[in-house]
């Protein structure tokens, strides 16, 4: 480590101003930042800076990612196995997974740094930290047998459409991870839905349909048991299909404070709200499964505590998080039920509440503002 | 007689060669005025329609703007919208019999796009701001300058849609002459749906403003 830093202050003078590597200014920042605590002085305002900055924020949640990664990438393996009628040992299926789901990793973050890296010495500034967790939610929304270049492809839109034409990392209206796999929803069809993309190597003869599958075509009772599906041995997307190993996640992002417990209870109280209106209405079969089902089914638990918490495209304001959150579980769980075209709902609600996000804050901000001034009219102390 | 000859100027002067090369790029009607931008993606699905819509326009603007151009001291001051949208429907509806008698897939194709140039607001922006006010060959020169500016746009993500959309080029399967598919390639469903297209114009305006860094608006 000390001959690392040595060697960084060595070449460090080149990439100063009127350095011989100028250009490569930020490129040569972002690396002594990520592997070092900058030791950057401030010069005006205030002088007190807390240690969290955006890359602890950013490493807590890749950390907190972890769970339903490593769980992902064993539950591939163990698809696979079983799919094809083969016994496995515990290493053996991981093994496997991690195979299958490394490369998807490696392609997601070569790509999005890459393109994060051009912007950043194009437009002279420094290189953010925001790609870090957008790299590793990539892999984990993705069905395992996804075409890699699909990945790079879909990757490259997310991270140019989603987020550098807005100006980057804390800019971005939507979320960049869901940008990703939305283009590929659209782009690739086919990659995307039907039963034969969530197991690696499917034989024909095995249904590889997952529960959301199985529901949308009126095969409720085909619907894995609830222990199943809490525990995660079913088909799905690599990071989504355990709810322990993402509540396990979750924990970790609550302890640290680093995501909203607000967002996260407000989506699961929308999705049960939603799955209970649903049990009285008893249109259908899918109306009738218990509404906490809708918890442990899809990408409800994944998206409620990854992609739903985003603080950048989630609102601001604490009563616009309640808001926020809780049509999130509304309509996903709407969109799930009742749209034939969509499986799963939980990608398009929340990219259609970070739409409204700016929204509901300014309606809080604004009601805020009303109710002081009425406090202040009825003092009798006119409008300044 | 010698003050009417210093009148006439010649015909490609550098005066009229703007009136053509203006609106080509740094007053695009599509990227700069952001007109016209709902026939942009409706008919860009595909080259062919693209470049018949764009055709289609060049020829209602250019004639329209003479038309214009020679009627605008008899055209009442209070009906000349009414006027003008006369000779707009006369003569898309030249341009729909034409294609309806010769080219009718295409016709088919755009459907009621073809109608809906009279709606187009690039025409009846550029007779109101320039037919009504100048002399037929300046006005010719900028009709047929403000129609080609909108059908490159329109030729431009026609191009790119059914290249990246469908892997064809005016119905030539160029992706499946060169063996692309065989290497795992497929199509991007996307770039056939209306967004894709409002994301290859916005492209395009992203290109030329970083290029025209003047052309950038502040806010």
């Amino acid at each position: 480590m000390k001959g690392l830093r040595r060697y960084l202050d060595k070449i460090k003078p080149a990439f100063e101003k009127g350095g011989k590597l100028e250009k490569l200014h930020s490129t040569f920042e972002a690396i002594e930042a990520f592997i070092f605590v900058s030791n950057r002085v401030t010069l005006t305002g205030s002088h007190i800076r807390d240690a969290v900055d955006l890359k602890r924020t950013m490493s807590i949640v890749v950390l907190a990612l972890m769970p339903p990664l490593l769980f992902g990438m064993w539950n591939v393996g163990y698809q696979h196995f079983i799919a094809n009628g083969m016994e496995a040992s515990l290493w053996q299926n991981f093994w496997f997974g991690f195979l299958q789901v490394l490369p998807i990793v490696i392609v997601s973050y070569v790509t999005g740094l890459a393109i994060e890296f051009g912007f950043a010495q194009a437009r002279g500034h420094e290189v953010n930290e925001g790609f870090l967790v957008t790299g590793m939610l990539i892999p984990l929304i993705m069905p395992p047998d996804v075409p890699l270049w699909m990945v790079a492809v879909s990757t490259a839109f997310a991270v140019i459409f989603g987020k550098e034409v807005f100006g980057g990392t804390g800019m971005n209206i939507l979320n960049p991870a869901l940008t990703a796999r939305a283009f590929l929803f659209f782009a690739y069809p086919k990659e995307m839905s039907g039963d034969k993309v969530w197991i690696v190597d499917k034989p024909d003869a095995f249904s590889g349909a997952t529960p959301m599958g199985d529901a949308m075509i009126d095969q409720v009772d085909k619907i894995p048991s609830p222990m199943d599906m809490f525990l995660g041995f079913i088909p799905g997307s690599v990071g989504e299909t355990s709810t322990v190993a993402i509540i396990i996640g979750a924990l970790i992002l609550l302890f640290t404070g680093v995501a909203s417990w607000r967002i996260m209870l407000s989506v699961v109280v929308g999705g049960l709200v939603m799955g209970w209106i649903f049990n009285l209405l008893a249109l259908n079969e899918y109306m009738l499964i218990p509404a906490w089902e809708h918890l442990i089914m899809g990408g409800f638990a994944f998206g409620a505590v990854y992609m739903a918490t985003d603080p950048v495209t989630a609102t601001q304001t604490i009563k616009g998080k309640y808001i926020y959150g809780f049509l999130i579980g509304f309509f996903a769980v709407m969109v799930r039920v009742f749209n034939p075209a969509f499986p799963e709902g939980m990608m398009m609600a929340i990219l259609f509440m970070n739409v409204f996000a700016p929204l509901i804050d300014h309606y809080v901000v604004q009601a805020n503002i009303r109710k002081r001034r009425k406090r202040w009219q009825k003092k009798g102390i006119p409008d300044v | 007689m010698s003050a009417e000859i210093k009148e006439t100027e010649p015909l490609f002067s550098p005066k009229n060669r703007k009136l053509l090369s203006i609106p080509l790029n740094r007053d695009n009607p599509i990227t700069m005025q952001v007109l016209g931008v709902c026939s942009a993606l409706a008919v860009t699905a595909k080259l062919e329609p693209s470049v018949v819509m764009a055709l289609s326009v060049v020829f209602v603007l250019g004639v329209g703007n003479v038309v214009i151009s020679l009627l605008r001291k008899t055209i009442p001051p209070r009906i000349r919208i009414i006027v003008q949208l006369t000779v707009i429907a006369t003569l898309v509806i030249l341009v729909d019999q034409f294609l309806l008698a010769f080219a009718y897939d295409v016709s088919r194709q755009l459907s009621v796009f073809v109608g809906l140039i009279i709606t187009n607001c690039i025409i009846m922006g550029r007779f109101e701001a320039f037919g009504m006010a100048n002399k037929p060959w300046p006005s010719f020169l900028d009709g047929i300058g403000n129609a080609l500016g909108y059908g490159w746009i329109l030729i431009a993500v026609g191009f790119f849609r059914e290249l990246l959309g469908s892997g064809t080029l005016w119905g030539y399967p160029v992706l499946e002459k060169i063996g692309l598919y065989s290497t795992g390639y497929e199509n991007n469903g996307m770039m056939i749906l209306p967004p894709m297209a409002l994301i290859v114009v916005g492209i395009i305006i992203w290109v030329q403003r970083s290029r025209e860094r003047d052309l950038i608006e502040e806010n």
